[in-house]
C-alpha cells in the first residue's frame, strides 16, 4: 500500500485526496463545527456585543478571547477566505467523488438488461417459483399480465434453456446522486455569479422623494442604478386594536431620461422589477425631519373644532380657551401596557406619539403623551386634541438587489429536487421469469434485483405471482 | 367546542396512549395494544378537528384568505403540528410493520413535545400575520419542514432503541445513548421545576426563557442550589447510565429485531432527508428570496438547518460508501435529531435572527 502511494504521481495524489470519501466527511464536520461558532457569536456585530456575550463563558478573559476570536475572522466568518476555502474545497470534494465514480455508474446505465446464463439466474438475490395451469404460451401472457401491472414490460428471449422473459424499471436513477452533486455545484455557481456581478443594497426614500442610487453596507458606498426611483407614497396598516403591523406598501415610479416608465404599489413578499434591478419592501420608518408636520384637529369643550398643522417645538391654542399647547417631544413607537403604563416598542413608526406641554397664561398647566393610535389620550380636561397624522416623516426601507445568478440558483434547486427524488424515492429494479413446461402445466421461476427498497420491492414481485 | 378543548381531549389522549403502550410492553398483552392504538388514533381524530377549528378562528382573527389562515406560523402552532405528523408517521408505521412495540418509544416524544409546551408557558392566543408571512410559500416549508422533523424524530427513537438493544456498559455507543437520554430527561425535569418555581406565563417563550430558563436550578442566584442542580443533573445521568440495560432487556423480550431498527431509523432519514431539503431549505430560501430580497443570508437558523442537513448527509454517505453499519450509524441518527432540535427551538429561544416566529 505504501509503496503504491510512493509510486503516485502528484496529481495522482491530489485527485485521490479530494476524491476520499474521508475529506467529505471532515469537510461536512468542519463546515458544521466553524458554523456553530458563527451562529452563536453575533456576526459583523459592534465589539461591545460580542464581548458581553463571551463574558458569560470567558469572565474576565472574554477582551483576549474575542480578539483572538476576531483575528480568526470568526466575527465575519461566513465571508472569511478560509470559510470560503472551506466550500470551495467541498465543491472539489464533489467533483472529484463524482468523476471518480462517474463511469462505472454511466456504463451500468448504458448497458441495457440482458437474459441471464443458468449460473447468473442461481445467484440472483431474490428467487421465487409458480406453477401455473396453463400451457407456456397462455402462461406467458398471464405473466406478463401481472408484471405489466407491476411496472414492467417483458421483453421475451428464446434459447436452448427455453423462454426467458425480462425486464427492468429505473435504470436512470443510479444516476441520482451525481443529479444532485451536480445541483450543489450548480447553486455554488448562481451564488459566485451574484457575488461578481450583482449587489445588494438598501435605500431608504422619505415620501415624495426620488433617488437614483443605493446605499451599500453601513459606510456611504454609493450604487448607481441607471434609472431614478421615487416613492409617491407609504402606508403601513395595522390589525383592529393592536400595534401588529397588517401590511405595508410603497407606491413607487421608476423614471427613466425624464420619463416615467413603471408605476407599481409593492409590499412585502411582491417586489417592483426593473432591468435586473429588483425593490423589496423591506421595511419602514422614522425620519427626523424639521419640516414634518403634525396634524391636529383641535376641538374646543364646546365642540367648535379647527385643523391645525404644526412643525416640531410649534405652539397651537384649543378654541375657545385662554390654554396653549407646544410640542416638546416625539417618540415614532409609544404604546400602553394594560395598566396604562407607557413604554416604546419599536424604532419603526408604528405608533407615532407627541409630548404637548400645555400652558395658560404663561405658565405651565401640565403636560401629557397624546398617541396616534390610541383615542382615549387625545382627551384633555381643556377639549380634544386628535393626532390625525405626521406627514413627511416616513420613510419606506427598501432592500435594492441585482443578482443575476439567482436563476442558476434556482435551476439548481430545481435541479436537487429531481436528483433527491431519482435518489431516494426510485429504485433500478430487474426481474427474470423463466417459463419451462412440466406435465402439461407450466413452471415460473422468477429472479429478480433491486438497489434499493428490496423489502418492498419483494412485496410486490410476490403479490404479482399471487395474481396468476 | 373551540380548538382548545379539541386540542386539550388530543393531550389527555397522547397521554393516556403513552401510558398504555409502555403497558402493553410490560404486560404484553394484545387488548391493552389495540386500546393503545384506538386511543392514539382518537387523539390523531380529536388534534385534526381541533387543527381545523384553530384555521376558522385564524382566519376570523386575520382578516384574510383562508389559504393563509393555516395555522402554522408560532411556535406553539408548529409543535402541535410536528406533535400530529409524528403520531401520524407513527401509525403508519405501526400498521405496515404490525407492530406497536415502537410506540412506547414514540408517544413520549409527543407527550414531551406537548409537556413542553405547557413547562414554558408558551403563548397559545392567536396573532394575524404579520406582512412578512404573508406568503403562499409559508405554507409548503412549514408543513414540509415538520413532516421531515418528524421522521427524524422517529428515527432518534429507533436509532435509541437499535443502541439500546446493540450495546453493552463497556461500549463507548453505550454510555453516549445513556447519557444522551439522561440530558434530555434532565433538561426537561429542570424546566418543570422553573414552571412550578415561577408559575408565569410570559408573553412569549422567547421572554420566558430568557427571564427564566433553569433559573430555580441551573442557573439559581444561589450558587449552593446552582451547584446542588448540577450535582443532581450528573446523578440523574448516572442512574440512567447504570439502568439503561433494563431498556435493552425490555426491547429484547419483546424481541424487536436490531436490523428492523436499523431499518426503520434509515428509511425515515431517506424520507425526511429530501423532504426537509426541499422544504426547509429550498422553499424557505425561494420564500426569503421573495420577501427580502435575499436566498441565503447565514442566518443563525439558516445556519443551523444547513447544520442538519450536513448531519444527515453525513449519514447517508456513511452508510453507503462507508458501509457503516450498526452503533456509529446510530449515534449519527441521534446527532442529526439534537441538531434538528437545536434548529428548530434552540434557535429560536437562544439564538437572534430573523426566524422568531414573527412574535416581533
Amino acid at each position: 500500500m505504501s509503496n503504491e502511494k510512493q509510486n503516485m504521481s502528484f496529481v495522482d495524489r491530489i485527485w485521490s485526496f479530494f476524491s476520499s470519501i474521508t475529506l467529505a466527511i471532515v469537510v461536512f464536520t468542519v463546515i458544521s463545527l466553524t458554523s456553530i461558532v458563527g451562529t452563536i457569536l453575533e456576526q459583523g456585530a459592534a465589539p461591545e456585543r460580542n464581548i458581553k456575550l463571551l463574558t458569560k463563558f470567558f469572565g474576565e478573559s472574554s477582551p483576549t478571547v474575542y480578539r483572538i476570536l476576531d483575528t480568526l475572522g470568526f466575527t465575519n466568518m461566513f465571508h472569511s477566505w478560509w470559510f470560503i476555502a472551506l466550500l470551495f474545497i467541498f465543491a472539489a470534494n464533489i467533483i472529484v467523488c463524482s468523476l471518480d465514480r462517474l463511469p462505472k455508474i454511466w456504463k451500468l446505465t448504458k448497458e441495457p438488461i440482458k437474459p441471464l446464463t443458468p449460473e447468473q439466474f442461481a445467484v440472483m438475490p431474490i428467487k421465487r417459483e409458480a406453477t401455473l395451469k396453463d400451457k407456456p404460451d397462455k402462461a406467458r401472457e398471464s405473466v406478463e399480465a401481472a408484471m405489466k401491472k407491476a411496472g414492467f414490460a417483458l421483453a421475451a428471449h428464446q434459447d436452448e434453456n427455453g423462454m426467458q422473459l425480462y425486464a427492468e424499471k429505473g435504470r436512470y436513477s443510479r444516476l441520482g446522486v451525481y443529479v444532485t452533486h451536480l445541483s450543489i455545484l450548480l447553486i455554488f455557481i448562481g451564488a459566485l455569479i451574484g457575488v461578481f456581478f450583482g449587489f445588494n443594497a438598501s435605500l431608504n426614500l422619505l415620501e415624495g422623494t426620488a433617488s437614483d442610487v443605493a446605499y451599500r453596507g453601513s459606510a456611504e458606498k454609493t450604487v448607481p442604478l441607471g434609472f431614478t426611483i421615487r416613492c409617491d407614497d407609504f402606508n403601513v396598516s395595522f390589525y383592529d386594536n393592536t400595534d401588529t403591523p397588517k401590511a405595508f406598501n410603497s407606491w413607487l415610479t421608476v423614471i427613466e431620461n425624464g420619463r416615467e416608465v413603471l408605476k407599481k404599489q409593492i409590499d412585502v413578499n411582491n417586489p417592483l422589477k426593473y432591468k435586473g434591478i429588483t425593490f423589496y419592501q423591506s421595511s419602514y420608518g422614522f425620519s427626523p425631519s424639521r419640516d414634518s408636520l403634525f396634524v391636529f384637529n383641535l376641538t374646543s369643550p364646546t365642540g367648535r373644532t379647527e385643523s391645525v398643522s404644526l412643525k416640531f417645538g410649534g405652539t397651537f391654542s384649543i378654541p375657545g380657551t385662554a390654554v396653549t399647547g407646544r410640542i416638546v417631544d416625539f417618540s415614532p413607537a409609544l404604546g400602553q401596557d394594560p395598566s396604562g403604563r407607557l413604554f416604546t416598542y419599536a424604532e419603526m413608526m408604528n405608533n407615532p406619539a407627541v409630548f404637548v406641554e400645555l400652558s395658560e397664561g404663561g405658565k405651565v398647566k401640565y403636560n401629557q403623551w397624546i398617541l396616534k393610535r390610541y383615542p382615549q389620550t387625545w382627551r384633555l380636561p381643556d377639549g380634544i386634541v386628535e393626532f390625525v397624522d405626521l406627514w413627511g416623516a416616513q420613510y419606506t426601507g427598501l432592500q435594492v438587489r441585482r443578482d443575476p445568478g439567482v436563476w442558476i440558483v434556482y435551476l439548481g434547486c430545481l435541479v436537487m429536487a429531481i436528483g433527491l427524488y431519482a435518489s431516494f424515492f426510485m429504485s433500478h429494479s430487474r426481474v427474470w421469469v423463466r417459463l419451462r413446461e412440466e406435465k402439461g402445466a407450466t413452471k415460473a421461476i422468477f429472479a429478480a434485483s433491486t438497489n434499493k427498497n428490496r423489502l418492498s420491492f419483494e412485496q410486490k414481485i410476490d403479490r404479482a405471482i399471487k395474481s396468476l | 367546542m373551540d380548538s382548545s378543548q379539541f386540542f386539550g381531549i388530543a393531550s389527555i389522549a397522547y397521554i393516556l396512549a403513552m401510558v398504555s403502550y409502555i403497558a402493553y410492553l410490560v404486560f404484553r398483552n394484545g387488548t391493552i395494544g389495540i386500546i393503545a392504538t384506538t386511543i392514539t388514533a382518537a387523539g390523531l381524530a380529536s388534534q385534526t378537528i381541533a387543527f381545523i377549528l384553530r384555521g376558522i378562528e385564524f382566519h376570523g382573527i386575520g382578516q384574510m384568505g383562508f389559504m393563509r389562515a393555516i395555522p402554522l406560523t408560532n411556535l406553539y402552532e408548529s409543535l402541535v403540528f410536528f406533535v400530529w405528523c409524528l403520531i401520524g408517521g407513527y401509525l403508519i408505521i405501526e400498521w405496515k410493520y404490525k407492530s406497536r412495540s415502537f410506540g412506547a418509544f414514540i408517544t413520549p416524544i409527543a407527550g414531551m413535545a406537548l409537556a413542553f409546551i405547557d413547562i414554558s408557558g408558551m403563548d397559545k392566543s392567536i396573532h394575524p400575520l404579520i406582512p412578512a408571512l404573508q406568503s403562499n410559500w409559508l405554507l409548503a416549508h412549514v408543513t414540509m419542514s415538520f413532516i421531515a422533523y418528524a421522521t427524524f424524530a422517529i428515527s432518534f427513537a429507533t436509532a435509541i432503541m437499535y443502541l439500546a438493544v446493540t450495546t453493552d456498559k463497556k461500549d463507548a455507543s453505550y454510555s453516549f445513548w445513556t447519557i444522551t437520554l439522561g440530558v434530555f430527561l434532565a433538561i426537561l425535569i429542570g424546566m418543570g421545576i422553573d414552571f412550578l418555581v415561577f408559575r408565569v406565563a410570559e408573553s412569549s417563550p422567547e421572554a420566558f426563557i430568557k427571564s427564566h430558563l433553569f433559573k430555580a436550578t441551573f442557573r439559581n442566584s444561589s450558587g449552593f442550589i446552582a451547584a446542588l442542580s448540577y450535582a443532581a443533573a450528573a446523578g440523574f445521568i448516572f442512574i440512567v447510565w447504570k439502568y439503561g440495560s433494563a431498556l435493552k432487556r425490555i426491547i429484547t423480550s419483546f424481541s424487536i429485531e436490531p436490523d428492523l431498527l436499523d431499518d426503520l431509523t434509515y428509511k425515515n432519514i431517506a424520507i425526511g432527508f429530501p423532504i426537509f431539503t426541499l422544504g426547509g431549505l429550498i422553499f424557505g430560501a425561494i420564500w426569503a428570496d421573495q420577501a427580502w430580497g435575499r436566498y441565503w443570508s447565514w442566518d443563525p437558523k439558516e445556519t443551523w438547518s444547513l447544520i442538519t442537513w450536513f448531519v444527515y448527509a453525513f449519514y447517508l454517505h456513511a452508510r453507503f460508501l462507508r458501509g457503516w453499519r450498526g452503533a456509529n450509524i446510530a449515534m449519527v441518527a441521534v446527532v442529526g435529531f439534537i441538531s434538528t432540535i437545536f434548529t428548530y427551538l434552540g434557535v429560536n429561544l437562544l439564538l437572534s435572527g430573523l426566524h422568531s416566529y414573527g412574535g416581533q
